[in-house]
């Protein structure tokens, strides 16, 4: 047992941070999220020069098969290539297109966008070529995540996912994944916190030397911490009730992270020039995207 | 990332699985938990079985009479010994998991050689005199004093929260050799001794837990001589020589518990559903969290023993923390969903649950509080600046 990242994938997850951040950093995020004024009406595009840059980096392959042209690695590396996507915020149906990559032309090069009904909701159904499964009836819905525009499906619909998926791996593979994304916003969360905890002074001191605030950061990073050896695990044994817990942890992690982020930022954390809400929001539709806590606790439960 | 164990790692746990299969049988009943004596005699009687058997000190160094064993070796045994049903290490603890690793790491040879090999045949106690009416977590403004006086330390002062005193053979115990000033500032001018417990001048009085229990006191040192040669570590370092201690307590300590937390669960899920609580969909939520909870905590201690294996220490890192502060937490919520689980038979003292629900409760106070922790956490981790 060596419950550790291998150098491959240290040097696969800095990799694609650093492609990340490069691509997509914190001023092309603000860039992408816009003004924000009140009206709040615009629906993002899609930028199609960034996921063909993914595709051409090997982002979306990273599962599909050598010979098929692919990558050929494992769920524990396209866990970690996820984890990243979630600390910058990538915006885009990201797994519904992953998920993808060996069934759809061109989905692995980032040519074609392809996103699916997942919780009962689509994301990014309008800039998409290709939706898996049954969007018969979508209605659009005024997004609270200003880049993930969503749909809603009829209820009648399962709350999972399309046939393709439903009940099967591919359901718990896009639940990994969301979690994945979720741990990757926690940990950046926390990061965010700390650093202005260092930075911003009250009554003569930092606020990160306020014992409220220092536990407030601890905590921050338990969750995280917690949330990634869950994810991590579930990632090297694809085991579906593993998975069924590293989401729950995972969304857990994200939106408890992000509000406490939130609340250390003070005043700054409740505006929209500070990034902490549009972590919030994302963890909220990542939540909603995959499978709930309710089911999760419950499945787990029978299983005990 | 493997979470597969070695062939070599399996065979060593088929092995123990047949000992424990073969050995637990042969086991006296257990004696009341609140019979400390009595658990003395058991715990130690285990202890003997375990060091005849050759799993004493598994992990500890082969020249301090260990076997070497890897930190997932020890993982095993710890996995294994819990999930059998094996006794818990007990009135050993801090011999085995305290006392036992600072000497080996820090004692003398001749001093290996009287204190080690008996804590691993089970034949002496240690107790931990660390604490202080006014040194708890803040442990380094102890005020226990201790002078030379010829081949002696002499001692005077008072310990509380002193784990296994009235059943102990030996204290390791923290003195202030040097006073606080200008130029000795508190980590400083501490010395780490071992005291004999039948020296003249030592009261011991017990202390009653909420649980009922007396497994620890008050220590009263009164003019107490202690033998120079008994001190481990040079004079004034025993502050550094203590930071090895502990980084055990917090990593390795709770591996076993983990296991037996997910064990109590599946029982919490079986009794449940035989008295119709189950029902409660509330209720049933509730356990399942709990199930990703401890599951996630096993990866977390398998993670933190991976890490200390891979820095080759064997010392588990800081990040013994980070469990100690989510696993106390979740051991609490364990035993409050056990008393939802039971009702009225929650309220019942005869019931294993109800003691180890109240005993719960000094999960989030020993060995550091919640708050020390998320302190050390964000000081020592985050990097976030010291201040109150």
């Amino acid at each position: 047992m060596d419950f550790q990242l291998t150098e491959d994938q240290q040097a696969l997850k800095s990799g694609v941070r650093e492609l990340l951040e490069g691509r997509f950093g914190g001023e092309a995020l603000r860039a992408a999220v816009g003004p924000g004024d009140a009206s709040g009406s615009e629906v993002p595009s899609l930028d199609r020069n960034l996921w063909r840059e993914l595709g051409d980096a090997g982002f979306f392959s990273l599962r599909v098969p050598e010979a098929q042209g692919g990558v050929g690695l494992a769920l524990p590396e396209a866990v970690l290539a996820f984890e990243e996507a979630g600390r910058v915020l990538l915006p885009g149906p990201l797994v519904a297109t992953f998920l993808a990559a060996r069934d759809v032309a061109g989905a692995a090069q980032g040519v074609t966008v392809v996103t699916a009904p997942y919780g009962g909701l689509v994301p990014w159904l309008d800039a998409a070529d290709v939706a898996q499964g049954d969007v018969s009836g979508a209605v659009p819905l005024r997004s609270v995540d200003p880049l993930t525009p969503l749909h809603r499906v009829s209820a009648s619909t399962p709350s999972s996912a399309p046939s393709s998926r439903e009940g099967s791996e591919g359901g718990a593979e896009a639940d990994l994944l969301l979690a994945a994304e979720q741990l990757g916003s926690a940990a950046r969360t926390c990061e965010m916190a700390v650093q202005y905890a260092r930075e911003r002074t009250q009554f003569g001191q930092p606020i990160g030397a306020f014992q409220a605030v220092k536990h407030l950061c601890a905590q921050m990073l338990v969750r995280a911490e917690v949330a990634r050896v869950a994810v991590y695990a579930a990632a090297v044994t694809g085991d579906v009730l593993e998975i069924a817990g590293a989401k729950l942890l995972a969304d857990e992690a994200a939106v408890r992270n992000a509000r406490d982020c939130l609340q250390v930022h003070g005043g700054m954390g409740f505006t929209w020039e500070a990034d902490v809400h549009l972590h919030l929001k994302r963890a909220w539709v990542r939540a909603g995207l995959g499978q709930s806590a309710a089911r999760a606790e419950e499945e787990l439960a029978a299983a005990l | 990332m493997d979470l597969t164990y070695t062939q070599e790692e399996e065979s060593f746990r088929a092995g123990l699985r047949e000992w424990l299969a073969r050995t637990l049988p042969q086991l006296p009943a257990r004696p009341d938990p609140l019979d400390w004596p009595g658990r003395r005699a058991y715990d130690m009687g285990w202890q003997r079985r375990l060091y005849d058997a050759g799993y004493a000190g598994l992990h500890w160094p082969v020249d301090a009479g260990g076997r070497g064993a890897t930190p997932t070796q020890h993982l095993i045994f710890l996995e294994e010994t819990e999930k059998a049903g094996a006794p818990y290490v007990g009135a050993n603890f801090v011999g085995l998991l305290h006392a036992g690793p600072t000497i080996a790491s820090e004692g003398t040879p001749g001093q290996r050689a009287r204190w080690l090999p008996p804590v691993l045949r089970g034949d002496e106690v240690w107790c931990q005199g660390f604490s202080e009416p006014d040194a708890g977590s803040d442990l380094a403004s102890l005020r226990t004093r201790a002078w030379r006086d010829g081949d002696d330390y002499v001692v005077s002062g008072s310990k509380i929260w002193t784990s296994h005193a009235e059943v102990a053979d030996w204290c390791e115990l923290l003195v202030r050799t040097t006073p606080v000033s200008e130029d000795v500032p508190k980590h400083r001018g501490i010395t780490w001794l071992a005291m004999p417990m039948d020296a003249p001048g030592i009261t011991v009085r017990p202390l009653r837990t909420l649980a009922g229990s007396t497994e620890f006191a008050e220590m009263f040192l009164d003019e107490v001589r202690v033998p120079v040669a008994n001190r481990v570590g040079a004079e004034n370092d025993g502050w550094r020589v203590t930071m090895v201690t502990l980084s055990y307590e917090r990593g390795t300590a709770f591996v076993g518990e983990v296991v037996a937390c997910r064990r109590v669960l599946g029982e919490l899920a079986r009794e449940a559903r035989k008295n119709g609580r189950w029902d409660d969909a509330v209720l049933r939520r509730r356990l399942g969290r709990l199930g990703a909870e401890f599951g996630a905590l096993w990866r977390l201690t398998q993670w933190n023993v991976s890490e200390s294996q891979r820095a080759g220490t064997g010392v588990p890192g800081i990040g013994g923390s980070v469990f100690k502060l989510r696993y106390s937490h979740a051991r609490q919520e364990l035993y409050e969903a056990a008393g939802e689980v039971l009702g009225a038979g929650a309220l019942d003292l005869d019931h294993e649950w109800t003691l180890d629900r109240l005993s719960s409760l000094s999960y989030t106070i020993a060995a550091g509080t919640s708050q020390i922790q998320q302190n050390i956490v964000a000081e020592r981790i985050l990097g976030l600046p010291k201040g109150r």
